[in-house]
């Protein structure tokens, strides 16, 4: 009975330290995967072309959905809110709230995971099944850098779009947000402007900036690394566009929460 | 153990491949355990082995693909090995690669396929020339029909001849074959060998083809050279490789037969 429970604790020493040096090796090769993409955006021949295809494949395919999505969060939100006011008495500060939500908050996070599922995943597979059906070697072979194209313009694309995507983002929430508040407190568009936008300090624009660009170059790091890495034929490939999304999506809410904590310490400060 | 330095001047020029005792393993598994070889100018060499035999192992290692544990590959007088990035991207031009699926890249039709390496690598081209040297590679092969079709649009045998004409756009100097009738019906493998011949015929290009298919060996190759357990074992014409009483060889010459 000792000798089995000392066996297994063996085991679980076993696999713990397995799975730490797994841990520390994918944390070194993230860390040269990341470098290799500093050192091949700042380096000549530029991929113009490509960034702006991907720009527009990234950005522009995706407002849409996006455009759904905050809307209804907007509505949403609002509806939610209401009743907890409604009880203080305190309607007339949901044009604050739901400006300081959006902001500071849903519109960052939620075009992350929108976009997190919809472009994550689409680069994770894409770049998986040109590397298992060998398109990657060929490109290597016609002596074209496969990582500045493929990878480079990728991450820079969707950071570069992040920000934009997050601003229109906002601006849907809001509507989203106005016409619930007009509907029900025959707010005008002027007065939910101005209650809206009297807390929202330039603290906030920054940090939802920051934020954007972090959870943009988040999405295309780990979406361009799963999928440039991929091997196991086509169960590599789904892999690679499964492990986009839920690492993406994972490392963003550690993220959310160290920029909160960043930022309050400034607005505290 | 022989190098590219060692061999006759005469001879030097001749030899545009030159592979030396090169070993590569992975995991721990020996795939290739000291092959050797050597391709003349103008020579179309056939590689034949079974599944596993580290055929396609060989040519990647020649491109730089994958890196020998031991051994040298020299090309063109280069050391494959010693290459940095940018000698490495110089001499790939040089070199012409069909991949045993073609790798067409899926997100460009067949036009864009053909003129990606052109756009990248000679740049002094207007977009006029680029159009003709597209048409003429893909009049090459008997599918200027194609040239607004995406490859998923293409059959097998399509994509096989596409990618002959993609790799022929910048007229390489040698030209890698992995298994260029994998996969196909008897009557496209013949177009396919035809293809490769008459590459051979108007390019002058000295060619490496690696293959299972005794067909393919038979009507492509110059010379067939033999691989078992990551070695060379049989290195001749058609005739005198299969014409030998070793059971390595004459079991894989008797399951061709039967297949």
């Amino acid at each position: 009975m000792n000798s089995a429970s000392g066996n297994e604790i063996l085991q679980h020493k076993f696999s713990f330290s397995i799975w730490f040096r797994q841990l520390f090796v994918g944390f070194y090769n993230t860390a040269i995967f990341i470098l290799k993409i500093f050192k091949e955006t700042l380096r000549p021949p530029f991929e113009f072309r490509e960034i702006i295809k991907q720009c527009y494949a990234i950005g522009v395919n995706s407002l849409p959905i996006i455009s759904m999505t905050s809307f209804i969060i907007g509505i949403v939100f609002t509806k939610q809110s209401r009743p907890s006011l409604i009880e203080f008495g305190a309607t007339s500060w949901l044009p604050s709230l739901i400006s300081i939500a959006i902001v500071r908050a849903l519109a960052p996070l939620i075009t992350a995971l929108i976009l997190a599922g919809k472009v994550g995943s689409n680069i994770g597979a894409e770049l998986g099944s040109m590397r298992v059906t060998e398109q990657i070697d060929a490109m290597e072979i016609s002596s074209t850098n496969p990582f500045k194209f493929l990878v480079t313009t990728r991450v820079l694309s969707i950071t570069l779009m992040m920000p934009l995507l997050v601003a229109y983002s906002a601006v849907l929430g809001l509507l989203g947000g106005y016409l619930n508040i007009h509907h029900n407190e025959l707010t005008t568009f002027k007065t939910f402007i101005q209650n809206g936008f009297s807390q929202i300090t330039f603290l906030d624009l920054t940090a939802s900036i920051i934020k954007s660009v972090v959870y943009g170059f988040t999405i295309g790091v780990t979406g361009c690394m799963k999928g440039y890495n991929a091997d196991m034929g086509t169960v590599g490939v789904g892999k690679a566009a499964n492990a986009s999304v839920v690492n993406s999506m994972f490392i963003i809410f550690i993220e959310e929460m160290v920029i909160v904590q960043i930022i309050n310490y400034f607005r505290f400060a | 153990m022989e190098t590219i330095q060692d061999i006759s001047i005469n001879e030097k020029k001749e030899v545009e491949i030159f592979v030396k005792g090169v070993k590569k393993s992975f995991d721990g598994i020996n795939v290739l355990n000291g092959v050797d070889l050597k391709i003349h100018k103008g020579e179309n060499l056939v590689v034949l082995g079974r599944s596993g035999s580290g055929k396609s192992v060989l040519i990647k290692l020649m491109v730089g693909l994958l890196k020998q544990d031991e051994g040298t590959i020299d090309i063109l007088g280069n050391q494959v090995e010693k290459l940095n990035e940018k000698e490495l991207q110089h001499l790939r031009l040089k070199i012409g690669f069909l991949f045993q699926g073609s790798a067409l890249y899926d997100g460009m039709n067949v036009m864009e396929n053909l003129s990606f390496s052109l756009i990248r690598n000679q740049k002094h081209l207007n977009k006029q020339m680029i159009n003709k040297a597209v048409t003429d590679a893909l009049e090459d092969v008997g599918l200027v029909q194609t040239m607004y079709q995406m490859p998923s649009e293409l059959s097998g045998g399509q994509k096989k001849r596409i990618g002959i004409a993609r790799m022929m756009i910048l007229k390489p100097q040698i030209i890698l074959y992995d298994e260029p009738t994998a996969g196909l019906d008897p009557i496209t493998c013949v177009e396919i060998n035809n293809l490769i011949n008459k590459v051979k015929e108007q390019y002058h290009t000295t060619s490496l083809v690696i293959t299972h298919d005794l067909s393919c060996a038979k009507f492509t190759g110059d010379r067939i050279l033999m691989l078992s357990d990551g070695i060379c074992i049989k290195e001749g014409t058609f005739q005198e490789v299969f014409d030998t009483e070793d059971p390595r060889i004459r079991d894989f010459y008797n399951y061709n037969f039967i297949q």
